[in-house]
């Protein structure tokens, strides 16, 4: 399909959905599809080669979130990555008397879903709520503890409102209770340093497609020696973890792009901070009747949510992307129109803030020019959808 | 100018979208979410997620950005609210017609004004035209198997201003061989019969699901008053209908008059269903001026109905009488009545 606005015309502000692929990850990913060719589990030469480039990835992949090569497994992505952690760990526990999950009533659906397929199956699952900042309280994780907790489970930046979650306290707190930690690092890796020893978590999910990497690919980082069942059974590829021949080019582009964002993170945050501070700044006092969703701190340095009075955030969408304007709200669903934000919701926001909020989450190819045109064009489009609510067509 | 087409992912809103791209125009493909797919089966026979992912395709085939709007809650507070309510009221609705009216063009045409669209346009099959004078006519499509202007009749000066219907002066022949021409996998798609929100076609179901205090038991009885039966429950029924009354006898009866309050449903002979005038109320006249005085007009009582030729003449406040040169059968509350001059629509209104 012809773009009907001019490919340098637009701007996106959705890196918290996606990213697109670094150069320099796209031409690593074309050399390994054409040379790369092999089945990392074969025994030659061809096997061998393509061994080394996954193993090299392994080794980038560790780095950015300061763990050890052998303790990470590759998955399909975040979603798989949660669904291995959860019901991993609870299928392990299966035998022992640890049927009690917690979880936030924040985090991304691949975690919530996941919990409400095992609730279904037995789990007693219990959701920590959030107050008006968007952040899990420790205390609330201390009250809910259980001495039949099996998991913990909390994002460390939420996709959202960008918020970053106390995964260090929380972690603490689990441990004395004999639970597991698992933290949902999408949003965070990459973006804000990750370490998993800092951290305290026994499993960690990261996903490429959100630091510049290929879509299709994540990882999970596992505590070494925990035990979890494998949710993909199969050939004993991934220490037995996760059965399937390996996505090689998926695992160099995810490697490289590791890569990339370790060394460049913190210039890169910085740089997006300044950026993403002046776009909030501007839009709140252009146009009246705005407010930021969420705490301002601690928070990933590219993401603002602001919900605007008076306008449906599906209309104010449509309107920005005709204009070249990429942003984002809520979450899909599954026929491409939106919902209301379960996130928000959790803050205790009633519905016109809810259904009123837009994400802009910026990224590497974002300028000042991009900022400035964004907080130049909103005002009007947003009176222009005000106005016509008032005077609809037929009362 | 831009133009947004609301896009069912059936043939003709497919077409109608491939043809004001051809004739230049700033085209933005809208479909409207008008229930949960979240269930993942088939709600009704239109809008599923199956028809979303056509109307998908078609924008892509034909260049144009496609968007999906919730609707959910307005459609149930316009379409299915006056749906059930209707019927609970023994009277038998027209959702098409309040769907064009108070949502696609009310609810979509507002939405669409926000995006600098100066139209919306469906694949209707009717005409809008304009007088000398500058006011906005209705008129039935070229196809006359295919004409909807009766469900149309409600629009107001206002909305035809902003409609277009790219198709009304096709034929639906001519729209599938369209299609084929502009490469769309919709072109032999079989066109849905069904009101969309209703799946199989059980209204007395989704009624009662709805609103489960129209399952009162109630009476049926003839012209006498005296009773032939029982019913479970007023919103089954509808005027003229013959099937389903459960009852024997040497000749066939029909649903004569319903009487919500009382749950008492009275039949008859074919002979008493007919009916020589009829009144109706919430007029839009179209055309023109409200009729004073007795003008010569045709009126369609039903969906499929031939036109049937009287007079018409507007009553105090916003109604109307008509008086047919032939006795017509089954006229029913609730339906809509739409006059016409030839092709013209004069107004349209509901039948008391």
């Amino acid at each position: 399909m012809p773009d009907r606005v001019s490919p340098v015309a637009r701007i996106y502000l959705d890196h918290n959905a996606t990213t697109p692929l670094h150069p320099a990850v796209a031409d690593r990913m074309v050399a390994a599809l054409a040379q790369d060719f092999g089945n990392p589990s074969s025994l030659h030469h061809f096997g061998q080669r393509a061994k080394a480039v996954v193993d090299q990835a392994r080794s980038a992949v560790a780095a950015l979130i300061g763990a050890d090569a052998s303790e990470i497994i590759f998955t399909s992505g975040g979603t798989e990555s949660d669904n291995l952690a959860i019901r991993g760990a609870w299928e392990a526990l299966e035998r022992t008397p640890r049927r009690h999950l917690i979880s936030s009533a924040i985090e991304h659906e691949a975690v919530l879903n996941t919990l409400k397929a095992l609730a279904k199956r037995g789990a007693e699952t219990a959701l920590l709520p959030v107050g008006d900042e968007g952040i899990v309280s420790p205390d609330a994780l201390r009250a809910a503890l259980r001495d039949d907790t099996a998991l913990v489970s909390v994002m460390h930046a939420n996709n959202e409102i960008g918020t970053v979650q106390p995964i260090a306290e929380l972690s603490q707190i689990a441990r004395e209770r004999g639970a597991l930690v698992h933290a949902d690092a999408v949003q965070s890796a990459g973006k804000i340093p990750v370490n998993v020893k800092v951290l305290g978590v026994d499993m960690l999910s990261i996903s490429a497609h959100k630091f510049y990497g290929p879509k299709g690919i994540g990882a999970i980082w596992i505590r070494r020696g925990l035990r979890l069942l494998p949710t993909l059974t199969g050939g004993k590829q991934e220490r037995g973890r996760r059965a399937g021949t390996e996505n090689v080019p998926g695992i160099v582009g995810m490697g490289v792009a590791a890569e990339i964002a370790l060394a460049k993170m913190a210039e890169e945050s910085a740089r997006v901070a300044t950026l993403r501070d002046r776009l909030e700044a501007g839009i709140l006092a252009a146009v009246s009747g705005t407010v930021l969703n969420g705490a301002r701190v601690p928070r990933v340095s590219n993401t603002t949510n602001i919900s605007f009075d008076r306008v449906e955030a599906e209309s104010l969408l449509i309107a920005l992307d005709l204009d070249g304007i990429a942003v984002s709200t809520g979450s899909a669903c599954s026929s491409g129109t939106l919902e209301p934000s379960h996130v928000l919701k959790a803050m205790g926001f009633p519905a016109h803030r809810t259904q009123n909020s837009i994400r802009f989450s910026l990224g590497a190819s974002n300028t000042q020019a991009d900022v400035d045109r964004v907080i130049a064009v909103l005002p009007e489009i947003v009176e222009k959808l005000r106005h016509l609510t008032r005077t609809p067509v037929r009362a | 100018m831009r133009i947004v087409v609301a896009m069912s992912g059936g043939v003709d809103s497919s077409v109608a979208a491939g043809l004001l791209v051809e004739q230049g125009h700033d085209v933005i493909g809208l479909s409207m979410q008008l229930y949960d797919h979240s269930g993942g089966e088939s709600f009704g026979s239109c809008c599923t997620l199956d028809d979303l992912y056509d109307a998908r395709r078609v924008a892509d085939a034909i260049g144009i950005p496609h968007y999906i709007m919730n609707f959910e809650r307005q459609f149930q507070e316009t379409v299915v609210s006056n749906f059930v309510r209707e019927y609970a009221a023994g009277r038998t609705p027209l959702p098409c017609a309040h769907c064009n009216s108070d949502l696609k063009f009310a609810t979509l045409l507002d939405r669409a004004r926000g995006l600098d669209a100066e139209r919306v346009a469906t694949g209707h099959y009717a005409r809008v035209d304009r007088s000398p004078e500058g006011h906005w006519l209705l008129r039935r499509s070229t196809d006359p198997e295919k004409d909807q202007s009766y469900f149309l009749a409600s629009l107001t000066q206002a909305q035809l201003a902003r409609a277009s219907f790219p198709v009304g002066g096709l034929s639906k022949t001519h729209v599938r061989a369209h299609a084929h021409r502009l490469g769309l996998q919709v072109a032999d798609k079989a066109d849905s019969q069904e009101i969309c929100f209703v799946p199989d076609g059980d209204y007395a179901s989704f009624v009662s699901r709805h609103e489960p205090a129209v399952t009162r038991a109630g009476s049926i009885v003839n012209g006498h008053g005296h009773a032939l039966g029982t019913h479970s429950g007023v919103h089954r029924f509808t005027v003229g209908q013959r099937k389903g009354l459960g009852l024997s006898g040497p000749s066939p009866l029909y649903v004569l008059k319903i009487e919500a309050e009382s749950g008492r449903v009275t039949v008859g002979p074919r002979a008493a269903l007919e009916r020589t005038t009829l009144t109706a109320s919430g007029l839009n006249w179209i055309a023109g001026d409200a009729p004073r005085d007795w003008q010569p007009a045709s009126a369609q009582i039903r969906h499929r109905h031939a036109a049937a030729p009287g007079q018409v003449r507007a009553t105090a406040s916003d109604g109307a009488e008509f008086v047919f040169e032939e006795p017509q059968f089954a006229v029913a509350p609730g339906q809509a009545v739409v006059f016409y001059n030839g092709d013209l629509v004069i107004g349209g209104g509901w039948i008391d």
